[in-house]
């Protein structure tokens, strides 16, 4: 089975790759295994780069909402990165990039 | 006076895996149209919401045994519209008004953020919701895609 996200960490910094669409099925296994990464390696920065996501819809924006809420709880920031310009789309008509603790970019 | 050129019927079951069944199927079925990227990206992520919430939110206490079902019905015309029906049996909307209010949601549990209807709202040209308690919703969206 493909993978649908991994892992890189360097000094207080996680980065999760995720590899595959972004729906209600797949939102669930993906939040469990970067919530175990994020309370294994209690980083700073976590890092979600979506450059492999074709496609999202609104679970990926509950993706993003929830780490950064269990991100805050352990005094990480959240940042996201490698949004094509549909994913953008999506995060601007949410307006989620004005969340405390979160930044967005390309 | 427009033309029906295409139309179809598929229903499934009211599991998540067939979420991306169903956007599948639309993105096939509006190929011969030719849509940009975008407008292919936004009819894939209005019918993912759309599905997404007959399968969250309207069999709320089936039984495994009791079928659930998804009901998709798609048309497209020579004026280059796309309509997309999604309908459900299940348990209805008692408040349509406040469904659709962004950020409401029933679902925090399962980390949803209330988003759905507007983005079928704001990815679709029009979007008409119906719902009867007890009965179940029928959520119609068109789309007119570029020349």
């Amino acid at each position: 089975m493909q993978k649908d996200v991994t892992f890189s960490e360097n000094e207080k910094t996680l980065i999760a790759y995720i590899k595959c669409d972004i729906d209600h099925h797949t939102a669930r296994r993906m939040r469990e295994k970067i919530d175990s990464e994020l309370f294994l390696k209690k980083p700073q920065l976590l890092i979600i780069d979506f450059s492999d996501v074709g496609f999202m819809d609104s679970s990926g924006l509950g993706l993003i909402l929830g780490r950064v809420e269990r991100a805050t709880a352990l005094r990480a920031s959240v940042r996201v990165v490698g949004l094509s310009p549909t994913l953008m789309k999506l995060v601007r008509l949410a307006g989620i990039e004005r969340v405390p603790n979160l930044s967005v970019s390309k | 006076m427009k033309r029906k050129i295409n139309d179809m019927k598929l229903r499934l079951p009211a599991v998540s895996i067939n979420e991306a069944v169903a956007r599948s199927v639309i993105s096939a079925f509006i190929a011969e149209l030719n849509p940009t990227v975008e407008e292919l990206g936004d009819l894939r992520c209005a019918v993912s919401e759309a599905v997404t919430n007959c399968i969250v939110h309207a069999y709320p206490n089936r039984q495994s045994d009791e079928p659930a079902y998804i009901y998709i019905s798609a048309r497209l015309y020579d004026t280059r519209e796309v309509s997309v029906e999604i309908s459900d049996n299940g348990c209805g909307i008692e408040n349509v008004a406040l469904a659709r209010t962004p950020a409401f949601t029933t679902g925090e549990s399962d980390e949803r953020c209330g988003m759905g209807f507007l983005v079928m709202e704001s990815f679709t040209d029009s979007l008409t919701v119906k719902s009867r308690p007890g009965k179940g919703t029928t959520v119609l969206m068109r789309k007119i895609l570029k020349p």
